[in-house]
């Protein structure tokens, strides 16, 4: 395994000489998405038309099916299959791994009678069309028997445990800390669970050619999926092939796949035609996984000064009766601010609610709505500047694991941030500023984000044509894969980017771990640097070696690519020259990256700044966001266009999760509320003003051989409690349950006078 | 969506003989509501009436106020010149409603005639006497924070959610239709809407198969305009409560199951009360379900500024 | 029932369960597959297309009832070859991400201005008699029936606000 060390080396990206690593270049898909060119995985073209699979949910949230009639579905005019658990095709029982080395095992559809979540796909409807298909549907009918649930967060605190496998954090002596200090604070916020929204519903496609199975889906993580339909089906994996080309949104809940997967393929072998499934909007909000709700005690305890002696942050959080999930919204204190007596942990309780799971920033997203407005109170308490507070207790290494920073440029956001933003021009007393309607208020908070690397293969080749084609088992859900991996070829070989052709989304291709945890770029960045490195390697070996090259002799160390040629010092040729003379078949090469052996030894994360100024109608507590700024340090820019939309995303859900969104539960029933867009608030464009990202040079060497970092997900972490500590500054009303919407503020203000 | 047949009616006359003729009939506009219901299988006509291209869009005058055709679209109505001068109130309300897409293709029938926006209604799972009378009512001991403050029955709390009707009841429209029976009616817009009693599925005093033509609005009262509503955020979304005012005349939405003529605020400011005083009396009656408390005060304080603002818009 | 529409200039006629949609007659029917399902329920804007010229929501609308109509999907503006100027803009903003809202938020932006250039107002337009003027928060209140969960939001003002000009 190799070293951080080695990473430090220089390379054609850290060198730059083509100019396109960094740049702000166009997305390579773009040209296809802005015409509705690209095709996402409902759209695909199948090899003949596609019949339409409708799934229908559990009425439910715990209990049995005892008696499901199909007859009247099955006999409507172009119906195909009405299937439950009582008539679906065997499928490997849930959780079989038949090849050891798969990386998801089997996810049965339809399984059996038992339903362990509200809107848990029960029965399935093929049609020949998607109107005979939805119209059956209703006419399915399935009776329960329903057994006692529960589904009430807040009145189960008490049942909550230690996570599996995990205890509390303490470092020091926290109670004596907290006791021994002068200023004190211990309050306790609420967030709800919130579902991911991505635009497009989940959806498969999905064909048999001889005994392929061939699908398309919408997921953010190739292998797993393939692998956990092959052992579904109980068929070799290599039997399947999964292409999730075009993704419309992840943000975690497409991380893992769904029965629309199973359904279509299950359904296109039985019916021996393409088969087609899509999620309703109303599936997604039970059918997928959400952030579960928590509740977060945080108790700080400083001097006068505003040292920090003691700092805790304790989250009670719920997943699936079935599940393992644990939204870890205490974790990131870990290495945030400096206090010698420190405790952090998590309490789960298991409920029947749908399945709990990852949402973009896992844990940051949560965790920093609680104790980055504890700052801000901290900061009011001692009559300090919240930028200054967070400033005297920057620490020095990992204040748990006293491992260096591999790089850490938090307090440089913050004070760039500051100036750009004006925050001078904050009045620190709550409630003062007016313009027209509104009462204007600033807040800040800080962010941060863990940053990771994940084993990666990627495969380069160029053809006669010149064309280096970048081959990659990843995902692009947004984030910009498809563009950073074009820029990292191009640079490497020294090509235009109109010489760059990737394909990415295929089983077949050489596997990397998908979109997630905002490892994304780095590591199919990563991998694909080596495989560029590679084949430069292999065509430099070319060119000496061959007495036709003007190169030919010169040492392969010195052979330069840049703009389409190869050269050595005046010596050059290009590129098709030599492909077409000496590879006619054209050249390709393999790479991967893996994670250097002692990566571990130093403290990893991305950081910034958010700056929020917002107006509060004071009349019915109404919020908006009037201008919003982030600076963020987050290792070497790729390509600054697609990584500040990444940031300026995230801030925006940060926006939402301040003041917008979440579901609500009815405990009666187990299942949520509000499961249309209609009722499940996410941010509009009415709800925002001007809003940016600015991002300081870092090259973080300790990071990958690229130096970059991940920004999908920073922007996220620590957004909501700047709008937040906005609201307090314009009204001087602190809501600590979020989302801050009008119902929540209006006491406040009345109470403040307004 | 279930079944159905479709045809397009060449006449309003000949969109009542249908309706009247065919069973499980219904008239569509704009399709925005009854498509969305009929999706869901809230809604299963079998029969659609296309009543959207009759001639019925157009706004004109007539006695010294202004005609609205049934069928002129929200966005047609929001960018009438003699609108946007003489009844701003109705602009406004209108344009703080759904989105410019869905203003393009509701009517103002449709709109008037748009189902409740109450969760349980939505969910076929939960109980709902409005959706399945005698089923019982989800929302009233459940997650009920935008349910009605005024008019609610115990078998109904849920409100009416159009914004546009809210200005029209302020302006004291009314509305023309045609009978089944091929009759011109014309009554206040105010008695379209019923209050949920008993009979939470029954929502107005239209006679099944009834084809509103238009709405009717009076010369503007004297004195400002004004509309307010507060939502969960910006653009695009349901309000919690809204206040219309015209001159003397205030009327609330989104708190009742009918937009609700505040006739007890009208008669205190006539009396010389402050406006505070006013509303009070309004909404002493108001009763609340646990969740929705904040909207009598939250109503209470949108009609105070909406009466400021339209005493500064008569300035 | 048969229908007849024409769609991107051309006119297109088939025999349709009334059911049908105008949305899924375009992406299923037709194959047009730009315009997007993100709710089929008006609260997106995903399927956002013009109609007679103005944009409405494909999902909540069905295909029999356009019978006659002119509509304009996101394949009628422009090809990746020869980009709309709107496309254009959308592409040099990175008003996208995962590009699922984008057809929508396009084809809504387009008819948007043709909104503002009849003098049509908006929930921002403080004085309902004098001529609009697309200010930024007007052009917020105006693209606000289209949503998009990546967020592009501000990309997205910054991209509109260059097409018109
Ligand atoms: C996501 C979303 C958000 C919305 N937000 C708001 C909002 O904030 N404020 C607001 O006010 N509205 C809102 N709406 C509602 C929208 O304005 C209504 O759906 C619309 O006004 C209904 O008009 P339509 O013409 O489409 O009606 P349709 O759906 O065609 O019809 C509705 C009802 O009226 C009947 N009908 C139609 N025309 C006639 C007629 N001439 N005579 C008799 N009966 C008739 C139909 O049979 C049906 O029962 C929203 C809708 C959606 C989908
Ligand atoms: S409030 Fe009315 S609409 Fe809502 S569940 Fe109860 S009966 Fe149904
Ligand atoms: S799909 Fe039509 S508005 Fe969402
Ligand atoms: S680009 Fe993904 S939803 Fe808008």
């Amino acid at each position: 395994m190799s070293s951080v060390r080695d990473w430090e080396a220089s390379n054609p990206i850290k060198e730059g000489r083509q100019g396109v690593f960094g740049k702000p270049v166009d997305r390579y898909e773009g040209p296809l998405k802005v015409t509705g060119a690209a095709p996402y995985a409902y759209e695909v073209e199948p090899p003949s038309p596609a019949a339409y699979g409708v799934m229908i949910g559990a009425e439910i949230a715990c209990g049995r099916i005892v008696a499901a009639d199909i007859a009247e579905a099955q006999a409507q005019p172009g119906v195909r299959l009405v299937w439950t658990h009582a008539n679906a095709p065997a499928q490997a029982p849930k959780g079989t791994r038949k090849h050891p080395r798969s990386t998801s095992p089997s996810r049965p559809a339809l399984e059996d009678n038992r339903v362990a979540y509200f809107g848990q796909p029960v029965a399935f409807v093929v049609a020949d069309t998607l109107e005979q298909a939805v119209g059956a549907s209703h006419l399915v009918r399935l009776s329960y028997a329903e057994e006692p649930q529960n589904s009430d967060f807040h009145a189960s605190l008490a049942e909550a445990v230690d996570p599996p496998g995990e205890e509390d954090v303490e470092i020091g002596d926290f109670d004596a800390g907290l006791a021994a200090s002068a200023v004190k604070l211990d309050e306790t916020w609420t967030t709800p669970i919130q579902n991911h929204v991505q635009m497009e519903p989940c959806a498969t496609t999905a064909w048999w050619d001889g005994e392929t199975c061939v699908v398309h889906t919408s997921v953010q993580m190739v292998k797993p999926a393939q692998h956990g339909l092959a052992e579904t089906l109980g068929i070799d994996r290599d039997a399947v092939r999964l292409l999730t080309r075009y993704i419309g949104g992840g943000f975690g809940g497409k991380g893992q796949t769904y029965d629309d997967l199973t359904l279509a393929a299950l359904a296109a072998r039985e019916l021996r035609q393409p088969v087609k499934v899509a999620f309703t909007r109303r599936q997604m909000m039970h059918g997928t996984i959400h952030r579960p709700a928590t509740v977060q005690r945080v108790r700080l305890g400083a001097d006068r000064d505003g040292r920090l002696n003691a700092m805790s942050i304790v989250t009670w959080t719920h997943c699936h009766r079935d599940g393992q999930f644990t939204e870890h919204a205490s974790n990131f204190a870990r290495s945030l601010y400096a206090a010698p007596n420190r405790l952090t942990g998590h309490r789960l309780v298991k409920l029947d609610l749908p399945g709990a799971g990852p949402m973009r920033a896992p844990g940051e997203a949560s965790g920093t709505l609680s104790l980055e407005c504890a700052m801000d109170e901290l900061a009011e308490q001692l009559g300090l500047d919240p930028i200054e507070l967070r400033i005297r207790n920057e620490p020095e290494a990992d204040p748990e694991t006293g491992k260096p920073f591999s790089m850490r440029q938090l307090v440089r956001c913050m004070t760039e941030g500051a100036q750009q933003f004006g925050w001078d021009r904050r009045n620190p007393k709550p409630g003062q500023v007016r313009d027209g309607r509104w009462l204007v208020g600033l807040g800040m908070a800080a962010a941060i984000r863990g940053n990771f690397l994940l084993p990666a293969k990627c495969s380069f080749s160029v053809d006669v044509d010149g064309i280096v084609t970048v081959r990659q088992g990843m995902t692009d859900i947004g984030t910009g894969t498809y563009t950073v991996l074009a820029q990292i070829a191009a640079e490497t070989l020294g090509v235009p980017l109109e010489k760059v052709r990737v394909e990415i989304g295929d089983s077949e291709l050489p596997p990397a771990p998908g979109s997630g945890g905002q490892f994304g770029a780095a590591t199919a960045g990563s991998a694909a640097l080596d495989a560029g490195m590679n084949l430069r390697k292999a065509l430099a070996e070319l060119a000496v070696n061959d007495p036709a090259s003007p190169l030919h002799g010169a040492a392969v160390e010195a052979v330069a690519f840049h703009d389409g040629l190869i050269a050595v010092e005046n010596r050059s040729e290009t590129l098709v020259d030599l492909v077409r003379r000496s590879a006619p078949q054209g050249l390709a090469a393999e790479g991967e990256i893996r994670p250097a052996a002692d990566a571990r030894n130093w403290s990893q994360h991305t950081y910034g700044a958010h700056f929020c100024e917002v107006g509060v109608d004071p009349v019915t507590g109404e919020t908006r966001v009037r201008r919003m700024l982030g600076v963020f340090a987050a290792g070497r820019i790729v390509n600054a266009k697609t990584a500040r939309s990444q940031l300026t995303g995230g801030m925006i859900w940060g926006v939402a999760s301040a003041i917008h969104e979440g579901n609500a539960v009815d405990a009666r029933y187990g299942s949520l509320i509000n499961q249309d867009l209609a009722q499940y608030m996410v941010t509009v464009q009415a709800d925002l003003g001007e809003l940016d990202a600015v991002m300081l040079d870092e090259v973080d060497d300790k990071a990958n051989p690229l130096g970059i970092k991940g920004v999908g997900e920073l922007g996220n972490s620590g957004a909501g409690a700047a709008v937040a500590n906005a609201i307090y500054n314009a009204c001087g009303v602190r809501v600590r349950d979020y989302p801050i919407t009008p119902d929540k503020l209006l006491p406040g203000l009345i109470r403040a006078g307004f | 969506m279930r079944p159905f047949t479709y045809e397009r009616a060449a006449s309003a006359d000949e969109a009542v003989k249908a309706a009247a003729a065919t069973p499980g009939a219904r008239f569509i506009a704009g399709g925005t509501n009854l498509l969305d219901l009929m999706k869901l299988d809230i809604e299963r006509p079998q029969h659609l009436i296309d009543v959207a291209r009759l001639p019925l869009g157009a706004i004109e005058p007539a006695g010294g106020g202004l005609r609205i055709g049934g069928m002129a679209t929200n966005s047609q109505v929001a960018a009438d010149p003699q609108v946007r001068r003489r009844y701003p109130v109705l602009a406004q309300a209108i344009l703080s409603g759904g989105s410019p897409q869905l203003r393009n293709k509701a009517s103002v029938a449709g709109n008037l005639l748009q189902r409740t926006r109450c969760a349980y209604f939505y969910d076929t799972s939960k109980p709902c006497n409005k959706r399945a009378p005698g089923s019982g009512c989800g929302a009233l001991e459940g997650l009920n924070r935008n349910a009605a403050i005024l008019g609610q029955s115990h078998a109904c709390i849920a409100t009416h959610p159009s914004d546009m009707a809210v200005a029209l009841v302020a302006l004291e429209a009314e509305v023309e239709t045609l009978t089944p029976s091929g009759e011109a009616r014309r009554f206040p817009l105010a008695e379209l809407h019923r209050l949920p009693g008993e009979t939470p599925h029954v929502e107005t005093h239209l006679i099944p198969g009834e084809l509103i033509t238009a709405v009717v609005l009076p010369p503007p009262p004297a004195g400002g305009q004004a509309y307010r509503k507060a939502r969960d955020r910006a653009s695009y979304a349901g309000g919690l409560a809204s206040v219309a005012v015209a001159g003397a005349r205030l009327a609330l939405g989104m708190v009742a199951h009918k937009p609700w003529r505040a006739t007890q605020v009208e008669q205190a400011l006539a009396a010389g009360a402050t406006p505070a005083e006013a509303i009070g009396e309004e909404l002493k009656d108001a009763a609340t379900a646990g969740r929705n408390d904040f909207k009598v005060t939250l109503t209470a304080r949108l009609a105070m500024a909406a009466l400021a603002q339209a005493e500064g818009d008569a300035a | 029932m048969r229908t007849t529409i024409t769609v991107n200039g051309e006119a297109r006629t088939h025999d349709l369960d009334p059911r049908t949609t105008l949305l899924d007659y375009l992406r299923e029917t037709l194959r047009l597959t730009g315009a997007k399902k993100g709710c089929d329920h008006g609260q997106c804007g995903a399927c956002t297309v013009l109609v007679n010229g103005l944009r409405i929501n494909a999902c909540l609308s069905l295909a029999v009832a356009h019978d006659g109509d002119e509509v304009v999907s996101i394949e009628g503006l422009g090809t990746p070859d020869a980009l709309h100027p709107m496309q254009q803009a959308f592409l040099k903003h990175d008003a996208l991400q995962c590009g699922y809202c984008t057809p929508g938020q396009i084809c809504s932006a387009v008819a948007m201005l043709e909104e503002v250039a009849a003098g049509w107002p908006s929930q921002e337009t403080a004085d309902l008699t004098a001529p609009v003027l697309l200010t930024p928060d007007e052009l917020r209140e105006r693209m606000s029936g289209n949503i998009c969960r990546c967020s592009a939001y501000p990309q997205i003002v910054a991209a509109i606000a260059e097409a018109a000009g």
